[in-house]
């Protein structure tokens, strides 16, 4: 029920996910921050029942934290976070599995570019331009389809997520009004809008 | 739907005249969404492929092991891995797993080390299969044994082997909605590896 997209573009990735943390026929919270920053500059956007939810993502990027401490500060690629994930996730299928399908965004320097990653909770992993998770991809895939090309800046990506959402609002059965939008490039993971403030207990 | 549908996939290998071809779609789905259009399920050991079809998951996570165990047999043996060794390796490896599979139905392809052609395929748990003209997996395999019955011939040369191997995919693939979305052949000779990327349907 969770709806959770990115799309990739020149410089950098955008992700984007709804806030509401419900079950059944209550809605628990409607200001729930599903993309956790991983590292300086990536970050994953995780969708499934909230209790794998945060420890998957919480266990990914302390696990990464712990990493860069050990190593004399190196940070890994987003290419080796994402694999590290889909280890992380293979590892834990046949044992206790995370049932979290994630999207993993992130911006390397050495590059200059962003890449988008999208995993699902059987950890099959694979790079793409842009991507939805759950039913949002009945919805969001073809506006992407047809919009996505190479070479966005910022705000045509923008434009992009903002239709998505729009078009959600208007034909999804359900209602999530608000939604929290991150991006990743050179400046690091900046939230760009939220509908209702995380921070706010 | 059964597990190895899941995400979809169709490879075929077939061999020539002191050569050996492999080929598969690029596909990635979900059930009946697709993800994405590169996702390669045939990877290089040497002179070897192993082509992997099923659940994308274990796909990578056997290409993960077996690039692995490629790597240390390398280190310890000081000497490549034949096909035969690879598809013996690949089938014990599956076996292991007996009552908790991994989730895919490989096909090995290569060239031994009098490059001789080679092929085997076996299923999730890990039962070989030796033929001499070709192996097929996938969610195409009707489709796929179809097209390689009639327009397999012995001993053809690499030009006419590329030929067939690629009109014998992409007709299969054309036919299930599961796999197709792009498709990659790689043909083995002694001489190196020639791959291309075919132009196919994207639906």
């Amino acid at each position: 029920m969770d709806t959770v997209f990115g799309v990739e573009y020149e410089g950098g990735v955008i992700l984007a996910a709804d806030q509401s943390n419900a079950r059944s026929i209550l809605t628990y919270q409607s200001n729930l921050d599903k993309i956790t920053k991983l590292s300086p500059s990536s970050a994953l956007a995780v969708s499934g029942p909230n209790a794998d939810l945060v420890n998957f993502s919480e266990y990914i990027s302390k696990n990464l934290a712990i990493y860069q401490l050990s190593n004399d500060g190196l940070q890994l690629s987003t290419h080796a976070q994402a694999n590290y994930c889909r280890g992380e996730l293979a590892t834990a299928l046949r044992k206790g599995p995370y049932q979290v399908n994630c999207l993993l965004g992130g911006y390397d320097a050495s590059s200059g570019k962003g890449s988008l990653y999208w995993m699902d909770y059987f950890a099959a992993l694979s790079k793409v331009n842009y991507g939805c998770q759950g039913y949002a991809s009945s919805f969001c895939l073809s506006i992407m389809d047809r919009d996505w090309k190479e070479g966005l800046d910022q705000d045509q990506a923008v434009a992009i997520v903002d239709k998505c959402i729009k078009e959600l609002s208007l034909r999804f059965l359900m209602n999530q009004p608000n939604f929290i939008i991150k991006v990743i490039d050179k400046d690091g993971v900046k939230t760009l809008k939220f509908g209702s403030d995380p921070a706010d207990t | 739907m059964s597990i190895l549908e899941y995400n979809g996939a169709a490879i075929i290998a077939m061999t020539g005249k002191n050569c050996v071809g492999i080929a598969c779609d690029t596909r990635l789905g979900a059930q009946a969404q697709t993800v994405s259009c590169d996702f390669r399920k045939v990877f290089q050991f040497n002179k070897s492929f192993v082509g992997l079809a099923g659940l994308a998951t274990d796909v990578q996570t056997m290409n993960n092991l077996l690039t692995f165990r490629k790597n240390l047999y390398e280190l310890r043996e000081e000497r490549e891995m034949t096909p035969r060794v690879l598809s013996n390796l690949l089938s014990n490896l599956l076996y292991e797993k007996r009552f908790g599979p991994y989730f895919i139905e490989p096909v090995v392809a290569g060239l031994d080390e009098n490059n001789e052609p080679f092929l085997s395929g076996m299923d999730l748990i890990g039962a070989p299969v030796y033929t001499d003209d070709f192996v097929v997996s996938g969610t195409a395999t009707g489709n796929m044994y179809g097209m390689c019955e009639t327009l397999y011939k012995k001993d053809m040369e690499v030009e006419e082997l590329f030929e067939t191997l690629s009109q014998a995919l992409l007709a299969s693939v054309d036919r299930d909605a599961l796999s197709g979305w792009g498709a990659t052949v790689h043909i083995v000779t002694k001489d190196g590896v020639i791959s291309r990327e075919l132009k196919a349907r994207m639906d």
